[in-house]
């Protein structure tokens, strides 16, 4: 990811805006804090892993950044701006992106149709009462989008007759449409086989180098091959942060989460 | 789905529009426009024009319920309001009331107004879910009926008005049973085409997305609550257009015409139908005329009394949700599956 911390070091250098700034988030559920007093920068064209134990606060921190959830307190900025008390809609419209830990797609549609819809989300087309025509630039749009995660040969299929590794793969393709800023994958390998990860990577890898991320990903290896920093979450505080060679060399990292159980 | 289903055969040369209708919808069509040739003017005018009314005013509810899984009891008052407006800004036998404003002011204004009216029930409505939708819409149908019915400066109260009459457009008594035939038939099936494309345009695609799930659709950009008021908006459309040929086939509005009966009678009609596709709202409308018409003679043929006709109704609707929650479309699917079973192997006879 050398090339990657490159760019977004660049991006920083001129100018640009944080791609996402959280301070002081917190998030309680009744008396449980989910999240604690947060404080995350990611510079634009980073690419982050979050890691934790279940429980760490992780989906949480992302339904907070994406809106579904609002933090009870802090702040939230996206390029700059602070989009704390927008719904999410408007947030997705900034070029902010998720997929979900379970999959949450449209079953009865087709691929292309599923990724269409992620296409006329982010369009102007959204109230349109016209159906599109064979040349329409979304419709192309949704085609690429396709082929970019390597399932031209699913096109057509519903989604209920796709793979669980298939969906995953459509789940990226969705939030790729429409030139996302920034996205936040969350679990993206779960499920998958040891060749569709190495097929995520691979997609993860191909993203143009402006396109920003954070993953949380419980695979060590699929994380740190993607990610060039990394946040490390525990009882909804961050604990540490840093390199993925350092991350993974932290004693107090090894104790917790690689020692035994990691290979 | 077909929005972007493309079939590489027919990549090679698009098919027109024409070559794209399904052969029973020509068939379909060619009966419809020749049945004034050997049906009488009661089966055309009260059978028929009927059935398309209730079938225009069934589709908004099925437009709403069906595609964006919002159930609304408002939809006859939507249709009641656009037929007052009418009379109010058009002319009727209430002349103290009636503006007697020309018919290209009088039918867009009061469509515009009915509008108005569903957006605002829809603006109300999107904010609760399930029941509670049911519930609000219901006490709006039942706060107009109380409204227009004590209201005699602009509603006429109790009595309404009558003598509401279309306009005389080109030499054409358009109440003749002929004449109102054709009129229905055409706004039934602009409806019905209108709600068929909108289904399958990003619209009506991302209001069927927002009915399955508003979370994904709202991480993908769309604003689930506008997507929903947009969609109350459109079905006034429909909803006023049934409310307006209502009135005329009548010749008369009256608190009575959106009162808490004929709002569930909607309800009804689109579920005896079906809510899954908007023919179901038809299919609802003709069988709910046909019993309201000739329910009464077959409850006195066999002795009862004729004013019970409305338990036959609620005994067909209570049949249908019964044995097909998908009413009569939902029989017709069972129905075709059933045919193509192996009644050996009791699975479908194509492939393993």
């Amino acid at each position: 990811m050398t090339e990657a911390a490159t760019v977004s070091d660049r991006l920083s250098a001129t100018g640009t805006a944080n791609a996402l700034e959280l301070r002081g988030v917190s998030k309680l559920f009744g008396a449980l804090a989910a999240l604690e007093d947060i404080d995350l920068t990611v510079r634009p064209g980073e690419r982050r892993a979050v890691l934790g134990s279940n429980g760490a606060g992780k989906t949480t921190l992302f339904n907070c950044v994406t809106g579904d959830f609002l933090p009870t307190r802090g702040t939230i900025r996206f390029f700059g701006e602070d989009i704390s008390a927008f719904p999410p809609h408007e947030r997705i419209r900034r070029g902010l992106r998720r997929t979900y830990q379970i999959s949450l797609l449209f079953t009865g549609l087709s691929v292309l149709d599923n990724v269409y819809l992620a296409c006329v989300g982010v369009s102007r087309s959204r109230f349109s009462f016209l159906r599109p025509r064979r040349d329409d630039a979304l419709v192309a749009s949704a085609e690429d989008l396709v082929h970019v995660v390597h399932l031209d040969d699913a096109r057509d299929t519903r989604v209920a007759n796709l793979s669980y590794g298939q969906q995953r793969q459509l789940e990226i393709a969705m939030a790729l449409a429409g030139a996302p800023r920034f996205i936040l994958f969350d679990e993206p390998a779960a499920g998958l086989s040891p060749t569709e990860r190495r097929e995520l990577v691979e997609i993860l890898n191909g993203l143009p180098d402006h396109m920003g991320y954070i993953i949380i990903e419980h695979d060590m290896d699929v994380a740190l091959r993607v990610a060039e920093s990394v946040t490390m979450m525990h009882n909804g505080r961050i604990f540490k942060q840093g390199k993925p060679a350092e991350i993974e060399q932290d004693p107090e990292v090894q104790a917790l989460y690689l020692g035994g159980g990691h290979g | 789905m077909a929005v972007t289903e493309r079939d590489p055969a027919r990549d090679a040369r698009p098919l027109s529009w024409i070559e794209r209708i399904p052969g029973r919808y020509w068939l379909i069509g060619a009966a419809l426009l020749v049945m004034p040739v050997f049906a009488s003017d009661f089966v055309l005018f009260q059978i028929f024009g009927w059935t398309f009314i209730l079938g225009i005013i069934a589709l908004s509810l099925m437009f709403l319920g069906g595609y964006g899984g919002m159930v609304s009891l408002a939809q006859m008052t939507v249709a009641g309001l656009a037929g007052y407006m009418v009379a109010i800004f058009g002319e009727s036998a209430i002349s103290a009331i009636s503006l007697n404003w020309p018919w290209y002011i009088a039918i867009p204004l009061a469509l515009a107004i009915a509008v108005l009216f569903g957006t605002l029930t829809g603006w109300l409505a999107v904010r609760t879910d399930g029941i509670y939708t049911i519930m609000i819409t219901l006490a709006i149908a039942a706060a107009f009926f109380y409204f227009v019915r004590q209201n005699y400066v602009m509603f006429n109260g109790f009595s309404g008005f009558n003598g509401v009459l279309p306009p005389d457009l080109f030499g054409v008594d358009w109440r003749g049973p002929k004449a109102f035939y054709y009129l229905t038939l055409f706004w039934a099936v602009i409806c019905y085409l209108a709600v068929l494309y909108i289904s399958r345009a990003p619209f009506g695609l991302a209001l069927q997305g927002v009915r399955d799930n508003q979370r994904r659709m709202s991480a993908l950009g769309y604003n689930a609550t506008a997507h929903r008021v947009a969609a109350y908006a459109f079905a006034a459309v429909l909803a006023g257009i049934g409310g307006i040929l209502l009135t005329w086939q009548s010749a008369q509005v009256s608190p009575g015409t959106a009162g808490i009966g004929p709002a569930i009678d909607v309800l009804v009609i689109a579920v005896i139908g079906g809510m899954r596709h908007p023919v179901g709202a038809f299919i609802g409308a003709f069988v709910y005329v046909i019993l309201k018409t000739f329910a009464l003679d077959a409850l006195v043929a066999v002795g009862l009394a004729g004013e019970r006709f409305q338990l036959l109704i609620g005994l067909g609707f209570l049949v249908i949700v019964f044995w097909s929650p998908d009413g009569i479309l939902g029989l017709w699917d069972r129905w075709r599956e059933s045919r193509g079973k192996d009644p050996l192997l009791d699975r479908g006879g194509e492939g393993p």
